[in-house]
């Protein structure tokens, strides 16, 4: 376990560094924000409530997903800082070192969060409430919540892109599954709107699918949604899918372990 | 001009060779593109799930708007969308290389890691636009006919400027290269909808400063025959092409200037 916690402090001093790049992350993640609130603004002008949303969460539901794709990462497809490692075979390396290879990652991913969530996160969310009315929790549990349900979004989020990245090595490159990644994580987060506004079966599908818990649930913890065991309920449900996920994942390491292929000479 | 396009095409088809060697990637990246492309006007049927008029436009409306930006958005996109790339290469040292060949810089930046699979979002967003004009509601004169082509025109170069824009941004921080993914991406993004959407300070700052209103919203206003929200005098509707002109000026310009004072990161 100390091993790990090294790993995580020495990850959070090294994404640190690049304060410039996540500070220039969140301008652009601030600027869409505002363009999806009016989007949303548009499109309540129309009627007052849709899919449980009022104005006021759904304007607030822009800036906190917006502000979450940093930290949350879900974007990224699969591990950027593998995909070379990969591509050069260094990754056969980091298959045999004396550490757990997914704990190892973990750690790292969890340590990249910290400063990514205090750079990234924070500048949308006040600039939104500079200029909007922004809803925030009003119970000391969701409080609680919050928290919780965040980290566990980075867990299954980097469950995701843990098997993403073991897809790449098999393929020798990572530009395909993580493009397809991608695509799957902004259709089925919440990022592009909140998921019950998806038609019929569609948003049930979507918010049952693991990119759910990546940012739609920790929205809705934050904007009070779940209320008492609901609560539970939602946190409930992103444990099982990080526990799945992280499961599948390992199994497909030891796999791939016995199969490494170290590309070139 | 004629050397600058042989070497770009050159540049273009040995990167589109190298991406062949992964083929399993080069098929998900395609289908993918298509795809991510797709995504936003998915979100547009969705938003009409829940209203017939969104901002006092109707679905081939906003369409219209969705597959005009995002036709001039691919073009632009695929043919100079690289530049964007050049805080790597200043950061890696492979500027000074290109400085150094025998052919244009900009050229060389534009072409690298070219991907035909940028090409499918011009297929996806054609096919939007095909829709969009088959089906909207417009009394079709000649004018309103010819003014298309124009706009499509048009909004490409502007994106296409605003890209190298962004990019000689890097020459001054190479770091924080994501702000300019604001006016690009976001750019691509907004033009999506109606901009009556945003306040008039908001229009009037992609009308004045950024001017994305004339990509696609203020010649749509002439097409769609809809009142401008700025009351803008009604030439300012024609102004697409002189703006383009316009700015790809003072890119250019602004290019050049980068170019001349770039130093070297010496490694």
């Amino acid at each position: 376990m100390r091993l790990y916690l090294t790993v995580l402090r020495s990850s959070v001093r090294r994404h640190a560094t690049y304060r410039a790049a996540s500070l220039a992350g969140a301008f652009t993640n601030t600027v869409f924000g505002f363009m999806r609130a009016y989007v949303l603004i548009a499109l309540w002008q129309t009627k007052p409530v849709i899919g449980g949303y009022d104005l006021t969460a759904a304007i607030t539901f822009c800036f906190l997903t917006q502000g979450l794709i940093g930290p949350i990462a879900v974007f990224q497809g699969g591990l950027p800082e593998m995909a070379e490692r990969i591509r050069t075979g260094d990754i056969a390396l980091d298959l045999y070192r004396p550490a757990d290879f997914q704990g190892w990652l973990l750690a790292t991913d969890l340590g990249r969060a910290v400063p990514d969530f205090w750079y990234r996160s924070l500048p949308p969310m006040l600039a939104g409430a500079l200029v909007f009315d922004l809803r925030l929790p009003d119970s000391p549990e969701v409080w609680l919540a919050v928290p919780v349900a965040i980290t566990l979004a980075i867990v299954v989020s980097f469950s995701i892109r843990y098997l993403v990245m073991l897809a790449a090595t098999l393929l020798f490159d990572e530009r395909g599954v993580s493009s397809v990644a991608v695509v799957l994580a902004l259709f089925f987060s919440g990022i592009l709107l909140p998921l019950p506004l998806f038609p019929g079966w569609l948003g049930t599908l979507a918010q049952l699918l693991p990119w759910a818990a990546t940012l739609q649930v920790p929205a809705d913890v934050f904007l009070g949604q779940y209320q008492g065991l609901e609560l539970l309920g939602a946190i409930g449900g992103q444990v099982a899918w990080a526990v799945v996920l992280l499961g599948i994942g390992r199994h497909v390491t030891t796999r791939v372990r016995h199969r490494v292929e170290v590309q070139g000479g | 001009m004629a050397d600058a396009v042989r070497a770009y095409c050159l540049l273009a088809w040995t990167w589109t060779r190298a991406l062949a060697q992964y083929p399993a990637s080069l098929t998900m990246l395609t289908v993918s593109q298509l795809v991510v492309t797709g995504i936003d006007a998915i979100v547009i049927l969705f938003i009409f799930e829940h209203t017939p008029t969104y901002a006092g436009f109707s679905l081939p409306e906003v369409m219209f708007l969705y597959g005009t930006s995002g036709v001039s958005f691919a073009i632009a996109d695929a043919t100079i969308g690289s530049v964007e790339r050049l805080g790597r290469h200043i950061r890696a040292g492979t500027f000074d290389v290109i400085l150094l060949r025998p052919a244009s810089a900009l050229v060389q930046v534009a072409a690298d890691q070219f991907s035909p699979r940028r090409l499918g979002k011009l297929v996806q967003a054609a096919v939007v636009l095909g829709v969009a004009l088959a089906t909207m509601d417009v009394d079709w004169t000649v004018g309103r006919i010819a003014i298309v082509p124009v706009m499509i025109l048009s909004g490409t170069f502007i994106f296409g400027a605003l890209w190298v824009l962004g990019a000689t941004y890097q020459f001054l921080a190479g770091e924080a290269a994501e702000v300019m993914n604001a006016a690009t991406y976001g750019g691509n993004f907004v033009t999506q909808y109606p901009l009556n959407i945003l306040g008039r300070d908001a229009i009037r700052a992609l009308t004045w400063v950024i001017p994305l209103a004339f990509v696609n919203w203020l010649p749509a206003l002439y097409i769609l025959d809809q009142p401008d929200p700025l009351d803008l005098p009604a030439p300012v509707r024609f102004a697409a092409p002189l703006v383009a002109l316009l700015l790809c000026v003072i890119a250019a310009l602004v290019w050049r200037t980068g170019v001349r004072h770039y130093r070297s990161t010496g490694s």
